[in-house]
């Protein structure tokens, strides 16, 4: 029993962080119709800054992120502006494949700030200072209840993609700016019309995207809470996460996260047990596992809008 | 009309394989070229050799899998991101069909005797076997894999696509009585014509040729046999209606096309093609691992038909020639260069970036460059000189 909880609670930060990712994707998709593969290399670029602010500078752990995000959102505009704009109206694949490109000029750049040594959130093992929100100064980096351990990263995840989530649906639902976000998602033209800045709206997109990406990258490694370049492939699981959620879902992409974040951390748990032919990794080719049976079933996603063509 | 090439009047002349005389005595003129360049020996002071060889050896094979993801992409307008695990499937079907057998000492569970257990599939077969059966089974890995592509367009295809690739990686990580397992992997198939080696250096028409230059030459042959075939598919119907598709799926149905017959028929035979470039592929480097199957060799390949141009077949091979052979010597080039190397250079940490780093952020821009500025590739380039010479002196 212990053990199936256990697996459910890292399933759950699992999938925070999915979530936080996909967000990103499904923010930029719904704006300019166009899927960025650059994401996970903008969440890389992201999580140096992190640790270089955190880590290396020596600043206050949530100075640090919060600078960080700046970084990233900053970069967002710029990549936005420089690249994807002169592509407005051009097919979908290529502005994806574009992407790609952006993605593999940003890896490449942030690997090479990074070096060969990978970096550490946060100086200390407990940068969120939640031991002093418990009035425990001395506070472990774990929680117990009886067998069950929640890793103090793992609940700092989940607790983080709810406030972020959190505050990020207020804002679309109640700010001026959150208004014309959803009038250009809806139709681009209209909302044009309307006088609400498409091209404004665009460059936020990827700056939301670049800043959520940002937050994703502090909680990749719970375990050992340190980020290198090899993680981008982390980052590209949230893919088949936006895909079973339907590409222009929010709310399809935070249930199809919750999804894979389950389904690979039961597999962790469960596979080497009960299923140890399937290979070492076997958990890292779930998310696209499931993606194959979602698409067999539903060829948009759970949530996805049915594509209307006109003839 | 023999002077009018662009001058289209009946479906004869539509469908022809090389429009023009030019384009025909060009053909020609690159076969000699690639001839001479291997055996210059006797034949003269020029002649390929060492690095030069291996990179253009690289670059013919890779034309192959260019050409076939030229077929599904760039006809038929279905982006796959999933050709690394074709390649992959042919890659090691030759491998086993063709390679060694890998024994390791191990005790025999009933007898309690050492015996030489295998722990490494491999029969040695002759390459008429193995070739063909690369493409097969990739071409079959294609087949099965179509129904599921069919059902999907535009970006959910390229995602399905790309979760085959971490699938197949995974398949090839774990499956170590064929690939040899992570980070290790296997020799690739020997490459034995009938008793004829073409990965020994060795005498051929009296020129004494290197292992590279050997297939080299194997390569240009087959690469003219499979590009003429690609080129004649798109002539065919089934080119025709791979077309159709690509531009306007919804209208080609209305005409009558089978909608998941001829993307079925595209993944096919594009499959088909990158089983017969993996198989080739890795004789030159002498070793094939599991995770060089990666999204990042996917990615090569879609820059290859993106660089060169989509949907021909001169295209495909100049993207990756210009990518496999033109783009590690630029980059070298310019390592070398004064001042220039404090930016690049060849150590690890001397520079700000390696060269191999530099290459591959010189590639991302090229992707970049090119949807930007020339969405038709170096055959857009080409094309454009072309009609600028034409005009001359007039602008158009």
């Amino acid at each position: 029993m212990s053990t199936l909880l256990q697996a459910v609670l890292n399933g759950l930060a699992l999938a925070a962080v999915y979530a936080l990712i996909a967000l990103g994707f499904v923010i930029i998709y719904k704006s300019m119709q166009v899927l960025s593969f650059a994401q996970p290399a903008l969440m890389l670029f992201g999580g140096y800054f992190v640790v270089y602010f955190s880590s290396r500078l020596g600043l206050n752990f949530y100075l640090a992120v919060l600078l960080a995000i700046m970084v990233a959102g900053l970069s967002g505009l710029v990549i936005e502006r420089s690249f994807l704009r002169p592509m407005v109206g051009k097919p979908v694949f290529a502005v994806a494949i574009m992407t790609i490109g952006i993605d593999l000029v940003v890896r490449i750049i942030t690997g090479n700030l990074f070096g060969v040594e990978s970096g550490g959130i946060g100086a200390t093992g407990d940068p969120w200072g939640l031991g002093l929100f418990i009035g425990d100064p001395a506070f472990g980096a774990t929680f117990h209840w009886g067998d069950v351990v929640l890793n103090q990263r793992r609940f700092a995840a989940i607790v983080a993609a709810l406030l972020v989530i959190g505050i990020l649906l207020a804002f679309f639902r109640y700010s001026r700016i959150g208004l014309a976000m959803r009038a250009t998602a809806f139709d681009q033209e209209v909302a044009l019309t309307q006088g609400v800045s498409v091209s404004s709206v665009f460059a936020l997109s990827w700056a939301i995207a670049a800043a959520l990406a940002t937050v994703a990258a502090l909680f990749i490694s719970p375990n050992t809470g340190t980020i290198d370049v090899n993680m981008f492939a982390f980052a590209l699981k949230a893919l088949p996460v936006v895909v079973i959620g339907g590409m222009d879902s929010i709310g399809g992409a935070l249930l199809a996260a919750l999804i894979v974040g389950l389904a690979e951390s039961l597999t962790i748990t469960y596979q080497p047990v009960y299923a140890g032919f399937l290979g070492g990794s076997f958990s890292q080719v779930v998310p696209y596992l499931v993606m194959f049976v979602v698409l067999l079933v539903r060829p948009y996603g759970l949530f996805g809008t049915r594509e209307v063509e006109r003839v | 009309m023999r002077n009018r090439p662009a001058l289209i009047g009946d479906y004869r002349s539509d469908a022809v394989v090389f429009r023009s005389g030019v384009q025909r005595v060009w053909m020609g003129l690159l076969l000699v070229a690639a001839v001479f360049l291997t055996f210059g020996g006797s034949l003269g002071p020029i002649r390929l050799e060492g690095e030069w060889v291996v990179l253009a050896a690289t670059a013919v094979f890779a034309s192959i899998g260019a050409i076939g993801l030229n077929v599904v992409t760039g006809m038929a307008g279905q982006v796959s991101l999933g050709h690394a695990f074709f390649l992959g499937m042919g890659a090691f079907t030759a491998a086993v069909l063709g390679g060694v057998e890998g024994t390791a000492p191990a005790l025999d569970p009933v007898t309690g005797e050492l015996i030489q257990k295998v722990v490494l599939a491999g029969y040695q077969l002759d390459m008429l076997i193995w070739l063909p059966a690369a493409g097969l089974v990739a071409a079959l890995a294609g087949f099965i894999v179509a129904p599921v592509a069919t059902r999907l367009r535009g970006l959910y295809l390229a995602f399905v696509t790309l979760g085959l690739v971490f699938i197949g990686d995974h398949i090839f990580r774990e499956a170590e009585y064929f690939t040899g397992g992570a980070f290790v992997g296997r020799a690739p198939a020997e490459m034995s014509l009938l008793g004829f080696r073409f990965d020994k250096p060795g005498e051929v028409f009296g020129v004494f040729l290197g292992k590279n230059q050997k297939l080299l030459l194997l390569g240009v042959v087959l690469l003219v046999v499979m590009g003429l075939a690609a080129k004649n598919l798109f002539r065919s119907k089934v080119g025709r209606a791979m077309a159709a598709v690509r531009d306007r799926d919804i209208a080609a149905e209305i005409m009558g096309i089978g909608l998941a017959r001829t993307k079925t028929i595209a993944f096919v035979i594009s499959s088909f093609y990158a089983g017969i470039a993996g198989a080739l592929l890795y004789a030159v480097v002498g070793r094939l691992q599991p995770e060089g199957f990666g999204f990042a060799l996917s990615i090569d390949y879609i820059a290859m038909i993106l660089i060169g141009g989509v949907a021909t077949v001169s295209g495909a091979i100049m993207g990756a020639f210009f990518l496999k052979m033109v783009l590690p010597k630029v980059v070298v080039w310019l390592a070398g260069l004064p001042l220039v190397d404090l930016v690049i250079s060849p150590e690890v940490g001397r520079g700000v970036f390696d060269t191999h780093q530099f290459e591959r952020i010189l590639f991302g821009l090229l992707i970049i460059g090119f949807l930007i500025f020339e969405p038709l590739g170096l055959y857009g380039i080409w094309i454009r000189i072309r009609n600028y010479w034409k005009a001359w002196p007039f602008s158009y």
